[in-house]
């Protein structure tokens, strides 16, 4: 039986992350650093959860942190026009960096096993930020379909050029969707520290960045495809912990992998013809 | 001579870069900053073990890092070292399973070349489902760097476990097939060799075959390429193949050099740490030698260092983060000067 209100939180992290991504995508950025992003907002979660005993102050801390992140991302990806996935490699590192150095100099070098308040549950064993992010989906998918704002973001990711013919910003609406993604990054780093684990250690996302930013593509770039991508590995998830407990004839290297693999099936199948914005990973530099 | 006296300049403000970036960081944690460097210093160049651990720790950097300038000079943005490293080695390992008898004089160089392969093909699958099916590298790699981590959490508690032992962990190699090792004090390899001589083949590929030069336009201008009769997309594959081959060379380097067995977490990053190497070695392959050695002194320091401090080698992550957005700013603060030159000219 799959117990859906474990999957569901395991799969948040991803989720939030990943729509907040598909946002940052669709307005033609691609997040490298969003794997940092996260596990700043972990550690920041952490370090605020930790003395006050408050969840909800540490989720606080954990969106902060990861717009600061972002703002130094955009930075040099917008304010200079550098390349985005030099630059978001250098913030992972930035952020893996920080996070473990300081976390060894407060706890050891082996890292105790902190235990943080975990954040109240509501029915069903669902809380605050789940339900958020279910909420999210419908949301998201309307501002991005429905609104000026939205049409002028898929503008600036599909044709920057012509976006800013047309007068808008390209640069400020790129700064729009950073600012949301880097608030979504940090409050699934923030959640994975005390929704999922009630706790943290080093390196704790274990590539969760990586994994949402495959499932933008997955979900072809729509909230609502993207959100269930995200549930396929939040039930990988839960599958693993089943399996370590059971064993099962299928080795559980096999489940972990499979988002990854449908993922890149899905991609091979649908090539071209996919909805990937036209203008993706380029910089913008306007002319003058 | 200009160009020497130049590149000299170049050299001299990345060192002093880096140094300042090294004591800022120190400082930033609150290590003593004389006696941190002193730790650094000695982990990395105070004895014949700390010389051959820096090395040591340069090669998959060096080999990986080269992987990247291939590919990333084409305009194939391989963020995939980590996984063709792991493949490499996988690869290398099940030829070991699969024969095991070879004489260990010929094991050795199979093994290899079977990690080159490996890489060669996984790397190159990328660049194939970008060029025919409009996948970007980005992506694949990254979902590819998954895979390739759980075949190898698979195969060493699966088909490849050792026969003897409950750990996942495959057959060691004997002794006989391992690099070539310098002496029995330290861990000094042929590897090592291997790696600075695959710096200069790169080079002379790139800069001075015909092949190079078509490889690096299609990276600038693909349309001029296209233009000038280029296969663009065949040299689009054909770069991530050698870059995935040399990540994969890194991969079996760090297989039969040190390790002489996989195990789950073999991996260690280095696949990606190899992006930052590349990048501040200017994406150029002889630029690649000092920095690779650079990182991996530090790494190698660090290491003496988080024996007396509570460090460890994240503290040269954040070095190298802060290099290659230091990087950044001293491109665009050159840029902003050419053009400001250009605009009183």
């Amino acid at each position: 039986m799959i117990d859906v209100a474990q999957l569901l939180i395991f799969a948040t992290p991803v989720a939030l992350a990943a729509l907040g991504e598909t946002l940052y995508e669709r307005s033609g950025q691609i997040n490298i650093g969003l794997e940092g992003m996260m596990i700043a907002g972990a550690y920041a979660a952490m370090v605020v959860a930790l003395p006050t005993g408050n969840p909800w102050m540490g989720l606080g801390a954990g969106m902060l942190v990861g717009l600061i992140l972002m703002l130094l991302q955009g930075f040099f990806t917008l304010r200079l026009a550098k390349d985005q996935v030099v630059t978001g490699t250098a913030i992972n590192l930035l952020a893996l960096g920080l996070t473990g150095t300081l976390f060894r100099a407060q706890f050891g070098q082996s890292g105790q096993l902190l235990s943080l308040a975990k954040l109240p549950k509501l029915v069903g064993g669902l809380d605050w930020v789940t339900l958020l992010t279910i909420l999210l989906v419908p949301i998201l998918a309307w501002v991005i379909r429905r609104t000026a704002w939205g049409l002028a973001m898929r503008a600036s990711g599909e044709y920057p050029v012509a976006a800013e013919a047309a007068g808008l910003s390209v640069l400020r609406l790129r700064l729009g969707a950073s600012i949301v993604a880097g608030l979504f990054a940090g409050l699934a780093g923030a959640y994975l520290a005390l929704g999922v684990a009630g706790s943290f250690a080093e390196g704790m996302t274990a590539g969760r960045g990586f994994v949402a930013i495959a499932m933008v593509t997955f979900g072809r770039w729509r909230p609502g495809w993207v959100f269930l991508a995200s549930l396929l590995v939040g039930y990988a998830e839960t599958l693993q912990y089943a399996f370590q407990v059971r064993g099962t004839a299928v080795p559980h290297q096999f489940f972990i992998a499979l988002p990854y693999v449908l993922a890149l099936a899905v991609l091979v199948l649908v090539g071209r013809g996919g909805r990937a914005p036209g203008a993706l990973g380029q910089p913008y530099r306007r002319s003058r | 001579m200009r160009l020497a006296g130049l590149a000299l300049g170049r050299g001299a403000v990345i060192a002093f870069g880096l140094m300042g970036i090294l004591v800022l960081t120190l400082a930033a944690f609150r290590l003593p900053i004389g006696d941190s460097l002193r730790l650094i210093t000695q982990g990395a160049f105070g004895s014949e073990v700390g010389i051959a651990r820096t090395l040591v720790k340069s090669t998959p950097l060096m080999l990986a890092g080269l992987g990247i300038v291939v590919a990333w000079r084409a305009g194939m943005f391989n963020i995939g070292g980590e996984g063709q490293f792991v493949l490499g080695a996988l690869t290398g390992a099940t030829l070991f399973r699969l024969a095991p008898h070879v004489p260990p004089v010929v094991l050795n160089p199979l093994i290899l070349v079977a990690s080159v392969l490996g890489g060669a093909v996984y790397a190159g699958l990328a660049g194939w489902l970008q060029v025919r099916r409009g996948v970007s590298v980005v992506i694949s790699t990254i979902l590819l760097n998954f895979i390739a981590i759980q075949m190898l959490d698979w195969a060493v508690a699966g088909p490849l476990q050792q026969a003897k032992g409950q750990l996942p962990m495959t057959e060691r190699l004997p002794e006989a097939a391992m690099l070539l090792r310098f002496n029995r004090q330290t861990d000094l390899h042929s590897g090592v060799i291997l790696a600075w001589i695959a710096a200069g083949l790169v080079f002379v590929f790139l800069y001075l075959t015909r092949r190079g030069f078509q490889l690096r336009l299609v990276g600038e201008n693909p349309s001029a390429a296209r233009v000038a009769g280029l296969a663009v997309g065949a040299r689009q594959v054909g770069a991530m193949a050698l870059s995935g081959g040399l990540c994969g060379l890194a991969g079996g380097v760090e297989y039969t050099a040190l390790a002489g067995q996989l195990g789950t977490g073999f991996a260690q990053q280095w696949g990606f740490l190899a992006i930052p190497v590349a990048l501040l070695g200017g994406l150029h392959p002889l630029g690649v030698i000092p920095s690779a050695t650079i990182f991996g002194a530090l790494f190698a320091g660090s290491e003496n260092l988080a024996r007396f401090t509570p460090t460890g080698s994240t503290l040269v992550y954040v070095i190298q983060a802060a290099a290659v957005l230091g990087y950044l700013l001293l491109n665009e603060l050159r840029e902003r000067r050419a053009k400001l030159a250009e605009g009183a000219a």
